[in-house]
């Protein structure tokens, strides 16, 4: 054997090893980069979102004994006994006027509001603090001293009587406790819409505005053909997470009101927690639960599809 | 309950709010612990945050722990009140129930689910226990088929609170006479010369209506029969009851109406119903006086509020458990817990025993307002899932508190919306 056959057989031998990618090429570090990265947060969706919505399918199709222990099959049971429970409708439908009087009343607040704050005077800073500073108030804090004002010997009805206005029972009317609910709900959110709206507006150029005084635009029709299109994705998110927290509201029901008086005021994030937590009825509180993340969702769903109808620059 | 069962309750409660639970009942056998010395630790759920009550349990657990080596740690868990018994069924749905519990109107629920640990042979097996030195009027509540689930440490009855420097001020007094409408009469005279309210049946807030069976019950009325199956709401004598609450809060004025707030204790109200064991919030900033219940038109009668303290079968150490339950419970401990709570033996139900550890009763006001009382009491309305029974009848009679409302009709419909619930 030559030395050159030597050397060709030599290379021949080590030749797939050669041509062998390395494993860890550029592309598989940035994979496991990104999957480290996001591994945190989907540790956190699976245990604290996907296994407690899978519990929740299988207890809603179970009976739960809590004190006795037992886990009883009883297939849709639960499901049935969503169109045979005397309270739901009115469950729903106090769930449905305060999702749209909190969607309705937060958007059109926070936008005025951020519409009259976008403007340079004196002090708007501190209108700006004092509209935001309740977003930042534990919640519970906040609704127990609306609690108090919204008595009937309470801070509201003694203010009113200074004018001569004998001022409802807030809390104890059918009448008006859901207002009292909704807006004290309100003016303690809205400060996160109005920072929001704030943020678009002022991303809006300025020299489309200039362009349409120039051309004879008033006020009204700058906002609404100008402003409007321009801020509608900001729209779009806000009018999302408002309709998700006005579904997820708990707390301010649950102190204020009770769901009362009788079930005016008994949402169905409340009458999922009488179910499971005070009545122990695990099972069916399952089933209310899963039944209003099918809402959220489909409510979302239906926000994402229509965004190209209304959203600027979705089309 | 399996490790996975246990993840699966964590992780529901976090997202959805929803638990699991499991446990299962057994008698305890009246027999020596054979545990190792230090390897039984005990835990006991509590409402009180009260220093001087804790102090005494842990005194008690002291002693207890000096004569039995096996045990390690005894420690009281206090839960706030309000959610209680949220509280206490949340832990036992997460396997991870206490050894030992306070309890209220959760009683029949447990009793009902075996999920308490039958004391009756247990206590009257524990040398110079006194089993028979239990009034009975006051273990029915925590009894089923003449056995003992929990043994009832506090037994307060109501009572009539008077703030007699506000009568004065109104310019009437309180005689020997004492009825529900002589109340109303001289609260309504209270309100209209004072502005301040006249009675107030405390912790009602026009929610927790069991508290007003502190009134219905000098009616003759009650909420369900004593098999607990029938709604009695609807009854005549109910009716009757209950139009005398709604004339007080929308006609004579004589009870604060719903939405107001007023607190006897601040001085803002001529007469209070509150438990004895509520005397504690007197401070002496007026004069008072502690008597029974007004009668009704049937007459006297005495009402109770009522807590008892059993031993969890889920417990791993329900020998143990039982076992100091016994010793927490025995005549000389019972003695030291009479100090703060109305005792249910009868050995220790005088006057001047109740005195002793009392600073704001007298002994004769103690003798009127507990001893004379606990024989003849009724307990407040009490049922198997309370809380759902609770929240609708409170659904119910939220119509009630309206100036026009139909008294007749809507406890007609409170008895429709109860009914299914005591059939369950």
């Amino acid at each position: 054997m030559t030395a050159v056959e030597t050397v060709v057989e030599s290379r021949g031998a080590q030749a797939p090893r050669d041509l062998r990618r390395p494993f860890w090429t550029t592309r598989r570090r940035d994979q496991l980069t990104g999957y480290l990265f996001i591994a945190p947060q989907l540790a956190g969706v699976v245990l604290f979102v996907l296994v407690p919505v899978g519990l929740g399918i299988w207890y809603s199709l179970n009976e739960w004994n809590i004190f006795r222990g037992e886990l009883t099959f009883v297939g849709g049971d639960n499901y049935a006994a969503l169109f045979s429970d005397p309270q739901l409708p009115a469950v729903l439908g106090a769930t449905a006027i305060f999702s749209i009087g909190i969607v309705v009343l937060n958007i059109a607040l926070g936008l005025g509001l951020a519409v009259l704050l976008n403007r340079r005077f004196r002090g708007v800073t501190f209108f700006r603090t004092v509209f935001f500073s309740p977003v930042v108030v534990s919640v519970v804090a906040w609704t127990l001293v609306w609690g108090f004002l919204l008595q009937d010997n309470g801070g509201i009805n003694a203010l009113l009587a200074v004018f001569g206005i004998d001022g409802p029972n807030w809390l104890l009317s059918g009448d008006t406790a859901m207002i009292s609910v909704i807006v004290t709900q309100v003016i303690r959110s809205v400060g996160v819409n109005m920072v929001l709206f704030l943020a678009a507006l002022q991303g809006v150029p300025s020299e489309l505005y200039e362009a349409a005084r120039i051309d004879g635009a008033g006020a009204g029709r700058i906002f609404f053909r100008i402003t409007l299109p321009l801020i509608s994705p900001t729209l779009m998110l806000t009018a999302v997470i408002t309709i998700v927290g006005a579904l997820q509201a708990f707390a301010n029901v649950a102190v204020l009101t009770g769901g009362g008086p009788g079930l005016s005021t008994t949402v169905l994030v409340y009458y999922v927690f009488q179910q499971a937590f005070e009545f122990n009825d695990i099972g069916y509180g399952s089933t209310l639960a899963l039944m209003l993340l099918t809402f959220v969702m489909l409510l979302t769903l239906l926000q994402w599809q229509l965004r190209r109808k209304w959203v600027f620059y979705e089309d | 309950m399996t490790s996975a069962k246990k993840l699966g309750a964590a992780a529901a409660v976090a997202v959805m709010g929803l638990a699991l639970a499991g446990c299962a009942a057994s008698a305890p056998e009246p027999v020596e612990t054979t545990a190792a010395p230090g390897s039984v630790d005990l835990r006991m759920s509590v409402w009180t945050s009260n220093e001087d009550q804790l102090a005494l349990f842990d005194e008690i657990a002291e002693a207890y722990k000096a004569d039995h080596p096996e045990i390690g740690e005894i420690t009281y868990e206090s839960l706030p009140f309000a959610d209680y018994n949220t509280t206490l069924t949340t832990q036992i749905a997460g396997g991870n129930a206490p050894d030992l519990a306070w309890m209220g109107d959760l009683s029949h629920d447990l009793i009902d689910a075996d999920a308490l640990v039958p004391l009756t042979d247990a206590l009257k097996g524990t040398k110079g226990w006194g089993y028979d030195d239990l009034l009975g009027s006051v273990t029915a509540e925590f009894s089923a088929d003449d056995e003992l689930y929990a043994y009832p440490f506090s037994n307060s009855p109501f009572a009539l609170y008077v703030n007699k420097d506000l009568l004065a001020q109104a310019g009437v007094a309180l005689d020997d006479e004492v009825t529900w409408e002589k109340i109303s009469e001289l609260g309504a005279a209270v309100h209209q010369t004072t502005g301040k309210a006249g009675f107030v049946i405390r912790d009602f807030d026009y929610a927790n209506w069991g508290q007003l069976a502190t009134v219905w019950t000098g009616w003759g009325a009650s909420a369900w029969s004593a098999d607990g199956a029938t709604c009695t709401m609807d009854s005549p004598e109910m009716v009757d009851a209950f139009t005398f609450l709604h004339d007080a809060a929308f006609v004579d004025q004589s009870m604060p109406g719903p939405g107001t707030t007023a607190d006897f204790f601040a001085g803002d109200a001529a007469f209070t119903v509150a438990q004895v064991s509520r005397a504690a919030l007197l401070d002496g900033s007026f004069a008072y006086d502690v008597i029974p219940l007004p009668s009704g038109p049937e007459g006297d009668y005495s009402v109770i509020g009522q807590a008892g303290v059993g031993v969890l079968s889920s417990s791993p150490h329900v020998q143990e458990a039982t076992d100091f339950l016994a010793f927490l419970t025995d005549p000389e401990n019972a003695e030291k817990l009479a100090q703060y709570f109305p005792p249910p033996r009868e050995s220790l139900l005088t006057g001047e025993k109740l005195a002793e550890n009392n600073p704001k009763l007298t002994a004769d006001q103690l003798q009127s307002v507990v001893v004379d009382q606990l024989p003849d009491a009724v307990t407040l309305p009490n049922h198997t899932g309370p809380a759902e029974i609770k929240a609708a009848g409170k659904t119910a009679l939220d119509a009630m508190w309206l100036a026009d409302a139909d008294v007749k009709a809507v406890l007609g419909a409170t008895c429709d919306a109860l009914t299914p619930l005591l059939a369950k």
